[in-house]
């Protein structure tokens, strides 16, 4: 009876991922025209890539450029793979893997910039405390009455997880997030 | 304007079927002589017979089909050709623009669903941009590594009257391929070449693609350098079989010397091919020794699956003439240091992997490829198949000598290819011999093509090696699955006699191993499409082969392979891989 319930044989050969993932950002120049971004994420969620956010919009309107910025999990071997794969898709014009190329430029990471609103509803000392904590985080109130606040916030991905973890016990309804923007630093364009 | 467009880019023939939303296109077609129209009886057959028509002749194949089935019938040959790197161009009608997404009749979303199995595809809303689109589809299609494209054309812009531009050569800034491979990677390979004693060449698709100059360079390579050379499916006849560096096909079920070769060797030159997991075997045990250079024009390709030491991206035909060149010029051959390489290859060679044990009273398969091989190979011979163990014995004992002569499906593997590829091939080259090596099982896929065939009196033989089961499948369930032949024999087996009757072609059986060569001749003399029911063993087994979780050193072989040795081929290990 076991030797009905081993797992049977196979036609693949799979072999361990032994490399550790990390978390790169990539900048892809794509021309502006109907599909192109569903090219782009058919390609990661076709191959089984991850995407961790997902940036999009028109940046040179007379060239009818868009650049994506997609922040992405996997290993250096993967990386390089998801970049070559999307240098192949007809419509990108340039793949930039911004990690790779802030650690050439000798920095630690290239910039990076989120933005968020956050909603947070609450009356008495809950409300003093989101009001007192966000002008901390530097946060604008954007919209507000006696029972809520709106809150603009930018900034790196660590500092919106934190706010956003800091309001929750103090009344946060709800989040809406940019997806992370990235450039490098230095004269240089990518 | 659509017809225009196939003209100015020199199409003369095109397959498809018509419907609704492509009518005005027909109506075009109905009105003019250029361009010749074969009319198939499904739309997968006119995608397989538009890359048969590709594949040998090196041109873009194309097609013509209407909006929702058309289009969803289209799929699986727009996957094939993308895997195996065939220029196709399909042109899809679509439902008028205004009802898009309205669920109209015979709607679907046609760029949608083909979008990740094609290289590019584009939905026409402009009727001034019909012409550019259309050539910038056949120059997507044909250039860098060749891939299939669709253009959906919705019926309104068809009707509608606009501007047309003649082809030119401006192509879009995001789209370059790299051509000409870079001068010091392909130094430091030839270098690299230079001091191998235990070198290899591993060719693919990629040289045939590339061309036939392509293939002239590549045997002036192994001319030069004394290397043997084996090759992948798709790369068989860049190469002649009957070469002296030749080892035969590489990989799952290629040659005991081929693998070996690859696994022992210390300089491997892998040329327009992709590390296939059918070539390569377990990952981590292959060609452990080598210092690997890989030729190849999508970079994509280069380190997906194996690490290599010398990338070289750009045309296999440019880089070869670039190393060629650079060998003669700075290399001194010294033949002498590769003979002890030879004479481990020749023991391997002893082996002989492709043996079978004759049989005089059933016709053994590997025996029908070879006498069909004998009786056909004065003539231009152009062969198809469809997928299974038929495929690999054509691939193992059929010899190719030229490129663009065997037309298979590598890397999807789509069963019912063969028979509507020999049907465009044959449109290709009306006065060639176009053999379909089919099995029972695949050739029924696409049956009903025999019924173009006899239309357009395109005189395809249809060799079918009949073994009554899905033989591959069959195989595997007696390797892995305890011999429980779980829905992989066909209980009732049409007469493909009567069949062939039926469409007004030749049918011919055979089950006496003596009676063969007759029947052969027969099938070759007749002016017709043939159906050839080849009756043979049924139970036979296709090797050499390289079990699940081993490496190329460790072959089953025919010899070997008792049906103890068969049971235990794979270990407990092996069965865990999912």
């Amino acid at each position: 009876m076991n030797a009905q319930l081993q797992p049977t044989g196979s036609a693949y050969f799979i072999s361990k991922e032994v490399a550790k993932p990390e978390k790169h950002t990539l900048s892809v120049l794509v021309d502006n025209e109907p599909g192109v971004l569903a090219r782009v994420i058919g390609l990661f969620s076709g191959r089984g890539y991850n995407i961790d956010s997902l940036t999009v919009s028109e940046t040179e309107h007379e060239k009818h450029l868009s650049r994506i910025t997609i922040v992405t999990s996997a290993t250096p071997q993967v990386l390089d793979q998801i970049r070559h794969q999307l240098e192949r898709i007809v419509p990108v014009h340039r793949v930039v893997d911004m990690t790779i190329a802030a650690a050439e430029y000798g920095h630690d990471r290239p910039l990076e910039r989120e933005l968020a609103l956050v909603k947070v509803a609450g009356t008495g000392d809950a409300r003093v405390e989101a009001l007192r904590l966000a002008e901390a985080f530097r946060a604008n109130v954007i919209d507000a009455n006696t029972g809520h606040f709106v809150f603009e916030l930018t900034g790196r991905v660590s500092k919106i997880e934190q706010f956003i973890a800091i309001m929750k016990p103090l009344g946060l309804v709800e989040v809406c997030r940019t997806g992370v923007a990235a450039l490098n630093r230095g004269p240089e364009g990518m | 304007m659509v017809v225009q467009a196939l003209k100015d880019n020199g199409v003369r023939h095109i397959f498809g079927y018509p419907g609704g939303a492509v009518l005005p296109i027909y109506d075009e077609i109905f009105q003019q002589e250029d361009v010749e129209h074969i009319l198939v009886r499904h739309e997968q057959g006119a995608g397989h017979a538009a890359e048969g028509y590709a594949r040998s002749t090196g041109k873009a194949g194309v097609m013509l089909v209407t909006s929702g089935p058309g289009a969803t019938n289209a799929v699986t040959a727009l996957q094939d050709a993308l895997m195996d790197s065939i220029p196709l161009v399909c042109i899809t009608g679509q439902v008028p623009t205004a009802l898009i997404g309205s669920d109209a009749f015979q709607e679907c979303d046609t760029v949608g669903i083909t979008r990740p199995c094609t290289k590019h595809n584009w939905l026409v809303k402009d009727v001034n941009q019909l012409a550019a689109v259309l050539h910038e589809a056949f120059h997507i299609a044909t250039t860098g590594r060749p891939g299939p494209v669709v253009v959906d054309i919705p019926k309104d812009i068809q009707f509608a009257i606009g501007m047309y531009t003649p082809p030119q050569t401006a192509p879009r800034t995001s789209y370059q391929p790299k051509i000409q491979g870079d001068l010091e990677q392909i130094k430091a390979a030839v270098a690299l070449m230079a001091q191998a004693r235990k070198p290899v060449i591993y060719s693919g698709g990629g040289v045939i693609n590339s061309g036939p100059e392509a293939s002239h360079l590549l045997r002036d390579l192994v001319e030069l350098t004394g290397f043997p050379i084996t090759s992948t499916l798709m790369g068989l006849g860049a190469y002649p079989a009957s070469g002296a560096a030749w080892l035969g096909m590489l990989g799952m079920h290629g040659t005991y010397e081929a693998n070996m070769v690859m696994h022992d060797c210390d300089v491997m030159v892998c040329i327009g091919a992709r590390f296939d997991d059918r070539i390569t075997g377990r990952l981590d045990a292959f060609s452990p020794h080598s210092r690997k250079i890989h030729i190849d024009i999508d970079p994509s390709s280069i380190n997906k699956n194996v690490h290599v030491d010398v990338p070289i991206l750009g045309d296999v035909g440019r880089v070869l003439e670039d190393m060629v060149r650079l060998w003669r010029a700075t290399v001194k051959a010294d033949k002498k240091a590769l003979a002890p390489w030879w004479e481990q290859i020749e023991k391997w060679r002893a082996r002989d992997s492709l043996a079978y044990k004759p049989n005089d009273d059933v016709i053994m398969p590997q025996y029908a490829v070879q006498r069909l091989y004998e009786l056909t190979k004065h003539r231009k011979t152009f062969v198809t198949t469809e997928v299974g163990q038929h495929q690999m014995w054509a691939a193992q004992h059929f010899g190719f000598e030229e490129p663009n002569r065997w037309m298979t499906s590598g890397g999807l593997g789509t069963m019912g290819y063969g028979l509507p590829a020999a049907l465009g091939v044959q449109i290709a080259h009306p006065d060639a011999l176009v053999i379909d090596i089919a099995g029972d099982a695949s050739v029924q896929m696409t049956m009903q093509e025999m019924s173009t065939a006899v239309q357009y009196e395109a005189p395809i033989k249809i060799f079918i090696l009949n073994n009554q089961h899905m033989g591959m499948v069959r195989q595997w369930q007696q390797l892995l699955h305890g011999n429980r032949l779980s829905h992989s024999y066909t209980e009732a087996m049409p007469d493909f006699v009567l069949m062939a009757q039926a469409y007004g072609c030749h049918g011919i059986r055979c089950d006496k191993p003596g009676d063969l060569d007759d029947a052969i001749r027969e099938m070759l003399e007749v002016d017709k499409p043939v159906l050839f029911d080849c009756r043979v063993a049924a139970l036979a087994n296709c090797f050499p082969m390289i079990p699940s979780g081993k490496a190329h050193n460790e072959m089953l072989l025919p010899d070997e392979a008792s049906d103890e040795a068969v049971a235990n081929a794979i270990d407990a290990k092996g069965r865990a891989l999912v």
